[in-house]
């Protein structure tokens, strides 16, 4: 019963049934900092995660000077 | 969640907008509020020739398609920083602009900074005393410096930046904690023009980054995701990570100290020119570019060194 998320070449797993916000915190992400895309298809922190999904997150912060 | 305007399926909240929107609702707001930031700061009008400097990132591949689509006279200017970090960082960065502009039909001039002034960034920062410090403060004068130069030899009236909410808020944060008078005085949205120097605007300034990231996602315009190298333990995604933690319990909370800023400043908290000497512009002797210095500009004197050294 097991979501994959994955962060840049990191993989974790979590529990289906959680909210994307819940999963994120489970896994010591803040989601203000990252996008979760599924299928190509962006996905608000209320979304639940269901068994045997892939769920891409996307880090939104870049440091440097910006641009 | 729904999205407010259509009751389907939300694809992003924003919440100190108390707005939720899906796919569609998003890709005409996010356009539709640059164009009102645009007017609403008298950034520029389809009358004036607009150089979008490029990355190959989120923010100023998304600036350019927004103004592009809006209807403005857009070309864009990419500058190789020759920067590799074992992932060859440049030459990616350079291929995701080179096929953006492609795929629409747009002009983009491309500056090497190795083969303009002999030597890449990371060398620059290698024989400088100002890179062993702080890499990315060579790169950010060397940006400017081959950006303006671009902007006056095009003919250009405008030079645009892909800037964020979070970038202008982290400099603001880092420029108040050491109460860095003359940067605060100088910070904002419009840079207006002066002898030599291009009009510089931010259109994105109002835009959360979680916003612009969002906007390239669902417009399907691919950007490199890895960070540059030497942003690695930067001060700004310091004070980005510590903002967001701010704005996680208090939404919204970047967003105001932001335009409260600009307010105070409008009050005439932040005289333009803190410092007098700072204000009088002079022609470097090398380069012919301004420079408040006296003498060669920071960017010639930095070249200069390193072509001593090498």
């Amino acid at each position: 019963m097991t979501v994959k998320l994955i962060v840049r070449n990191k993989e974790y797993e979590v529990k289906a049934g959680m909210t994307i916000q819940h999963a994120l915190e489970k896994i010591g992400l803040s989601p203000e900092l990252y996008l979760a895309v599924r299928d190509g298809e962006l996905l608000t922190e209320d979304e639940i995660v269901n068994e045997g999904e892939t769920i891409q997150l996307v880090a939104v912060i870049s440091g440097g000077e910006g641009g | 969640m729904k999205c407010t305007i259509c009751g389907g399926k939300a694809a992003l909240k924003i919440a100190h907008h108390h707005l939720a929107l899906c796919k569609s609702h998003y890709l005409e707001w996010i356009p539709e509020q640059t164009e009102r930031f645009i007017k609403k700061y008298r950034m520029f009008t389809h009358s004036d020739r607009i150089l979008v400097a490029v990355s190959g990132g989120k923010d100023s591949l998304s600036l350019w398609d927004v103004l592009w689509r809006l209807g403005y006279q857009v070309d864009g200017i990419y500058i190789n920083l020759g920067i590799d970090g074992g992932f060859a960082y440049s030459a990616q960065s350079r291929s995701y602009s080179e096929k953006f502009a492609a795929e629409r039909g747009l002009n983009l001039q491309i500056i090497s900074v190795q083969e303009s002034y002999g030597q890449s960034i990371p060398q620059l920062a290698e024989s400088t005393y100002r890179g062993k410090q702080k890499p990315c403060s060579v790169c950010g004068v060397s940006k400017r410096h081959i950006m303006n130069q671009a902007a006056q030899a095009g003919g250009y009236t405008v030079l645009a930046t892909g800037h964020n909410l979070d970038d202008e808020v982290a400099v603001l944060f880092g420029n108040t904690l050491e109460w860095k008078l003359d940067p605060l005085a100088r910070q904002g949205p419009v840079l207006e023009e002066a002898q030599g120097l291009a009009r510089k605007v931010k259109p994105f300034f109002r835009f959360y980054e979680r916003e612009t990231a969002a906007y390239a996602l669902m417009r399907g315009i691919p950007y490199i995701y890895d960070e540059c190298p030497f942003a690695e333990g930067s001060k700004s995604l310091y004070y980005k990570q510590l903002l967001n933690q701010l704005e996680a319990d208090r939404p919204g909370a970047k967003l105001v100290f932001y335009l409260d800023f600009l307010k105070a400043k409008q009050a005439g908290a932040f005289p333009q020119q803190v410092f007098p000497e700072n204000g009088k512009l002079q022609p470097c002797p090398t380069c012919g570019q301004p420079t408040t210095a006296g003498g060669e500009c920071a960017f010639c004197r930095m070249v200069g060194k390193a072509q001593l050294q090498s």
